[in-house]
């Protein structure tokens, strides 16, 4: 109750930093305005769904094969980013080397181009005649027009996330700490296992999180690479579309509404873990 | 400073009034048409405000936005204001009667062909040479060939391409199961559904991906004569699909707007002869039997059936055919 008093107003608490009630005033209508109002219309479109239609939309079988690889491939790809994205800002942070400032600047091109523009050139390079198409395709190995291409246009417009989130904390983070390991006897592999990665953990999972949301959304560049071929590589924002093409706005949002509650239910946990791990390093974010 | 700031504000007067006489004097209109048409556009604009001026003396812009059809269609449906619209199917059209009137509901009968200044049909496109001897329907389903086509959910040159194989069962008379039988085996040929016509073409030209890409005659004429023509070439199936491009006034818009005699003038420029001629020179079939004449080499004969004679009208085709659950779905997800 007296938080709940507090929270309304503000004043009868002093406050070192001036500006509360503007500051969460602002958040709250800039968050509704932007995020929540348009997210309830999502929901209460679909409710104009029975609740059996409802389910007959969002389980339809390509739908569900398409949520497998809307996901599984955002998993994946977030995951290969936050190991590859670990490498590259350890090798930005911690090396000096020729065109370093350009390789860091390269990092942020996924985040400026247009999706579609990366998903057109990444079908010219993976398909069968492309620069590496042309090489995997005798491996027997195809990539564009499989689910394997929609995984490498993730990847793509993921790398930036990881890069971006872990980049500071490396840079913040003391040698010292290192020196210290190693004076004790630590091997280098255990320094970074024992040492620096609990510090990395909390900001990988930050830009993990953010990696896999864009890429469950992502449409544009993941359209041309895919081939769309029922049940084997249509991805749920396509499915999402077709229902549009249809003027069935509200099976539309009725997919939309379970990936919405899938996503927010994964970014949930991930920020969960995220949490926990903040603690358990003694790091309080 | 009284003086000062009434010159300032005398300026602005003047410089708001010669503005909006500027707009009075050029009157603009919005075109929303589908994907591929881009091109036509390009050219018939201009022609058409050059035809406007010197019959009225006054100036005319036309806007263009392009886009899928259906998408076009919905966004005109959701405010976009657009005078005219310029679809490929008379299913995008029709929404518009039916989500508020903004098209009249008998805007069939308000220009010669149901509407329809041009028309074109689905045909293949195969590599030089024709190396697999694909000659008609029957050979696309042979085992091992690769099919392009665009996405039938998705845009309307597919819709046309399912119907047209659809059709071409039908018109020998086989039943609704022959068909479908058919088609399956087609579709199950068919290795990559991209989004929209230009997408298929990318996927088979650039790409070289499939043995034959079914398309319109427009979109394959246009590759095989100006693109690649020592790399492609096109065949002309013994019966195909009478794809008519429907254009429509959109009436509340053009009467909020003012521009209702500019946009009736455009869509009859578009059957005038210089529209058909303008039409011919990019691939579309003219419904002027002068211009068809003038431009015989680029139009050999094809027999072609209407979707509404053979299949039933569009109203019952569509969702039929590409409703969640219709019989396309239930082809591609068995297959």
């Amino acid at each position: 109750m007296s938080a709940v008093a507090a929270f309304f107003n503000p004043t009868r608490q002093t406050r070192v930093l001036p500006g509360f009630g503007l500051s969460i005033g602002y958040t709250l209508v800039y968050l509704s305005l932007l995020v929540l109002i348009p997210l309830s219309a999502v929901f209460l479109k679909s409710a104009e769904l029975s609740l059996a239609q409802f389910w007959d939309v969002v389980t339809a079988p390509r739908v569900v094969a398409s949520y497998k690889l809307s996901f599984g491939a955002s998993l994946l790809a977030a995951a290969i980013n936050a190991v590859f994205g670990l490498a590259l800002a350890w090798a930005l942070v911690r090396y000096r080397f020729p065109g370093k400032k350009l390789i860091d600047a390269l990092v942020d091109l996924p985040f400026a181009l247009p999706t579609a523009v990366a998903g057109i050139a990444l079908t010219a390079l993976y398909a069968g005649n492309g620069w590496v198409g042309s090489l995997l395709e005798p491996l027997g190995i195809k990539v564009a027009f499989t689910p394997l291409g929609v995984l490498v246009a993730l990847v793509f417009i993921g790398v930036p996330f990881v890069v971006r989130t872990v980049q500071p904390i490396l840079e913040d983070l003391e040698t010292e700490l290192e020196e210290a390991a190693a004076s004790l006897g630590a091997h280098r592999w255990t320094t970074f296992r024992r040492v620096i990665l609990p510090i990395l953990t909390p900001a990988l999972l930050t830009g993990f999180a953010l990696a896999f949301a864009r890429a469950v959304g992502e449409y544009g560049s993941v359209i041309f690479i895919a081939g769309n071929m029922p049940m084997v590589s249509e991805i749920t924002p396509l499915m999402i579309i077709t229902k549009l093409e249809q003027y069935d706005y509200v099976g539309a949002t009725a997919i939309a509404v379970v990936m919405l509650v899938l996503s927010f239910v994964l970014l949930l946990v991930i920020n969960l873990l995220q949490a926990w791990s903040a603690k358990a390093t003694g790091r309080n974010r | 400073m009284n003086t000062r700031s009434l010159t300032l504000r005398s300026l602005l007067a003047a410089a708001i009034a010669s503005l909006s006489f500027g707009a009075a004097a050029q009157s603009t209109l919005l075109n929303a048409s589908y994907d591929v048409s881009r091109e036509l556009y390009k050219d018939v604009n201009p022609a058409f405000g050059a035809a406007w001026k010197a019959k009225t003396g006054k100036d005319v812009t036309v806007n263009q936005s392009h886009g899928g059809s259906s998408k076009q269609a919905m966004s005109v449906a959701a405010g976009l204001e657009a005078d005219v619209v310029t679809m490929n199917q008379s299913t995008d059209i029709d929404i518009l009667v039916e989500r508020g009137g903004l098209v009249a509901a008998d805007w069939r009968d308000r220009y010669p062909h149901q509407a329809t200044p041009y028309t074109t049909t689905s045909v293949f496109l195969v590599r030089k040479g024709n190396p697999k001897n694909i000659k008609d329907w029957a050979d696309l389903a042979r085992p091992g060939l690769g099919v392009i086509v665009p996405n039938p959910k998705t845009s309307g040159n597919g819709r046309y391409t399912w119907l047209a194989a659809w059709g071409s069962v039908k018109a020998q008379g086989g039943s609704d199961a022959d068909a479908q039988a058919f088609v399956s085996k087609v579709f199950a040929n068919v290795p990559v559904l991209d989004g929209g016509g230009r997408g298929a073409t990318t996927t088979f030209t650039q790409r070289d991906v499939g043995d034959v890409l079914v398309t319109f005659e427009n979109e394959a004429a246009l590759i095989a004569r100006e693109l690649g023509a020592d790399k492609f070439e096109v065949v002309y199936p013994s019966i195909s699909i009478d794809a008519s491009a429907p254009v429509a006034v959109v009436e509340s818009v053009a009467a909020k707007r003012g521009t209702a005699a500019e946009a009736r003038a455009y869509l009859d420029f578009l059957f005038s002869e210089d529209g058909q001629r303008i039409i011919a020179k990019h691939y579309f079939r003219p419904r002027s039997e002068k211009v068809l004449a003038e431009f015989a080499d680029r139009f050999p004969p094809i027999k072609t059936f209407k979707v509404e004679e053979l299949l039933g009208p569009w109203k019952e085709v569509h969702p039929k055919h590409f409703a969640d659950g219709g019989l396309y779905d239930k082809t591609v997800v068995n297959r």
